[in-house]
């Protein structure tokens, strides 16, 4: 095994001795505190894949997180009020059902990603970053004027969505689904990395005009990769508002995408347990020098800033070393 | 709907627009110069508008209040090109992103630990307050017609500064090659923390002025480096002349849709839901718009093609 799957698996076993430790001890808030860590994890999985793999910097991916948590705000809240969510031309009901809201969050961020990854894709570098950020402030706009789902102030749920044969109020049982939606997360984006689709999109990353004269088009790998991208963003945004039991238009922000961003980057990019790494430690951070002083943030920032200037290959990096081969 | 009104809305979008202008000058140029895409933009922005409410508050000034703003912004901007941004010129953007997104916490925090949470308010002076009757029958605020009067004024500057100055030659050679004009012995450093320092205290001033109109918080920089952000992209990056024509058509479509939509739609719905439609769609158009100059020019109306 090399020293990068040691760290991974070390990670993945601490990220479940944490909460196993929490439950013995009966210290749920501990447990909801690693689920938050691995949800967002989920998500910031789902933008390594393009940022990593594809070299897409995304500053929209705010955009499909949203996407995923109005997905289920939406199906919940007509379930809560029994009211059907259209009846034309067919009668939609809402549901509680945790595994329909999730296809749903896949099919509403996948859509989304390929209209603007299709736009956005036309262009690169700075211009990129840019017209990504732009897109999710037009679904943050959307989703503060559009009054229907709460508007401005959000969408409560009362009641935690169900999965067949769990007890999803239980913070155990729900990190155990959470903790599984992580693992197949992850082994999409290994299998991915791995495959002639993965290695392809690396070439294009390195040299696209190399990929394009074996007669590959990097538009279309970058698109492809763009969209599973955004929806693995949506199903930790479906799981997120589930957590937190509300979904608001601050989930559309742009400070979420940057958070997202900063979770991939801090743990170190294109690393398959990067994010996890990333999102465990802002999760820590947040916690306890929240707990020390309200203006956290300033910390954040300067720790950032010495990873970005200093530390080049983020925290996974630093422990498992620089990689020579394929970079 | 009385032309009145839309004239009124249409000076209401000439001034967010130039507004923008200010913002995105700064924002291109250092792009254009130093190839580096800079977050914190909008935290110069906000650090303009505080100097000048401290300011305000202390002295009554709002002449001083402005200068302060100018300083105050240009000295932080400086001081950041000096200790951080300098060592991003040659990293990826990926870093730059994340670097100065790192800044815009520092920054955002640092100021709510020194002001508190609580909007601080700049009063507009009292020669600037009223409103003045233009020709038409039109009455206009004052205060509004001088933003766009000194929005004008500092554009037409500028070009005069990038097009016939020394300087200006320079930062122009720098745009097309940096290893060139250090070669022939211009101190490349200096130029850039120069160029940096311009469009900081161009956003502090913005941040002022418009401070005046709007309360002056925590978080106020951001929405409007988005738009400026919004405004390069169609204009083209790296271009004075894109950024001034983004920022107007992206200031008149932002209030003229605000206006019109709603009004638009209403010829085919019901007012209510035309009212709701229309906002909705109000709020996304400059994106629209933003979405529709890309596909008919992917670098923008004014950038060089890649």
């Amino acid at each position: 095994m090399s020293r990068e799957s040691i760290v991974n698996v070390v990670l993945m076993l601490g990220m479940l001795a944490v909460p196993l430790w929490a439950y013995s001890a009966d210290e749920p808030f501990i447990i909801t505190l690693t689920t938050r860590a691995a949800i967002l994890a989920i998500a910031g999985v789902g933008l390594n894949m393009a940022l990593g793999q594809g070299g897409l910097v995304s500053l929209g991916h705010a955009m499909f997180f949203g996407l995923g948590g109005y997905s289920m705000g939406i199906l919940a809240s007509h379930a809560q009020t029994y009211t059907p969510l259209m009846t034309w031309p067919v009668v939609i009901e809402g549901t509680s059902s945790m595994p329909v809201i999730w296809l749903l969050a896949l099919l509403m961020s996948g859509i989304a990603a390929l209209i603007t990854g299709a736009l956005s894709l036309r262009t690169s570098g700075v211009y990129f970053i840019m017209i990504t950020l732009a897109f999710g402030q037009m679904f943050y706009y959307f989703a503060v004027s559009w009054p229907a789902y709460g508007g401005d102030d959000g969408l409560s749920i009362y009641v935690r969505n169900q999965f067949p044969g769990l007890n999803t109020l239980d913070p155990i049982q729900f990190f155990a689904i959470v903790y599984g939606v992580l693992l197949l997360a992850l082994t999409l984006a290994g299998i991915i990395a791995r495959s002639p689709f993965g290695l392809a999109l690396n070439a294009a990353r390195q040299s696209p005009a190399r990929v394009e004269a074996v007669g590959i088009s990097p538009y279309r790998l970058r698109l492809a990769v763009y969209v599973l991208s955004g929806m693995v963003t949506g199903l930790a945004g479906a799981l997120f508002a589930d957590l937190n039991r509300f979904v608001s238009p601050s989930m559309f922000s742009w400070q979420t995408s940057g958070e997202i961003m900063v979770f991939v980057i801090l743990g170190g990019v294109a690393r398959l347990c990067g994010p996890v790494a990333g999102a465990a430690v802002f999760i820590a951070l947040e916690h306890f020098l929240g707990g020390l002083s309200e203006y956290w943030h300033v910390y954040l920032g300067a720790l950032l800033l010495v990873i970005v200037l200093f530390a080049r290959g983020g925290l996974v990096g630093l422990v498992a070393g620089q990689r020579h081969a394929h970079d | 709907m009385s032309s009145i009104l839309l004239a009124e809305q249409l000076l209401n979008g000439l001034q967010f627009g130039i507004m923008l202008f200010l913002m995105a000058a700064g924002l291109t140029l250092v792009f254009g110069v130093m190839g580096l895409i800079n977050l914190a933009h909008g935290s110069l922005y906000m650090v303009g508008a505080f100097a000048a409410a401290a300011v305000a508050g202390a002295t009554g000034s709002f002449t001083l209040a402005l200068i302060a703003a100018l300083g105050a912004s240009a000295l932080a901007g400086a001081l950041v090109e000096i200790v951080v941004i300098r060592r991003l010129y040659r990293t990826e953007h990926l870093d730059q992103v994340l670097a100065t997104f790192a800044l815009i916490l520092i920054f955002s925090e640092g100021t709510r630990w020194v002001f508190g949470s609580f909007p601080l308010y700049l009063n507009i002076p009292d020669t600037l307050s009223g409103s003045v009757t233009l020709p038409g029958g039109i009455r206009y605020s004052l205060y509004r017609l001088t933003l766009i009067g000194i929005g004008l004024l500092i554009a037409f500057g500028l070009y005069a500064l990038i097009a016939h100055t020394r300087l200006g030659m320079q930062v122009r050679a720098g745009q097309s090659d940096r290893e060139m004009i250090a070669a022939l012995g211009v101190d490349i450093s200096r130029l850039y923390t120069l160029v940096f320092a311009l469009g900081a205290a161009l956003a502090g001033l913005a941040g002022a002025l418009v401070g005046a109109i709007q309360s002056v918080q925590v978080g106020m920089g951001e929405p409007v480096l988005i738009l400026a952000f919004v405004v390069i992209v169609i204009g083209g990056i790296g271009s004075i002349k894109g950024a001034f024509v983004g920022a107007l058509l992206v200031g008149l479509t932002d209030t003229l849709g605000s206006l019109l939509l709603p009004l638009g739609l209403a010829w085919f719905m019901e007012p209510s839901a035309a009212a709701s439609s229309g906002a909705v769609l109000a709020s996304m158009s400059i994106y629209i718009l933003m979405a529709a100059v890309l596909m008919i020019r992917p670098s923008g109306l004014f950038g060089v093609r890649q």
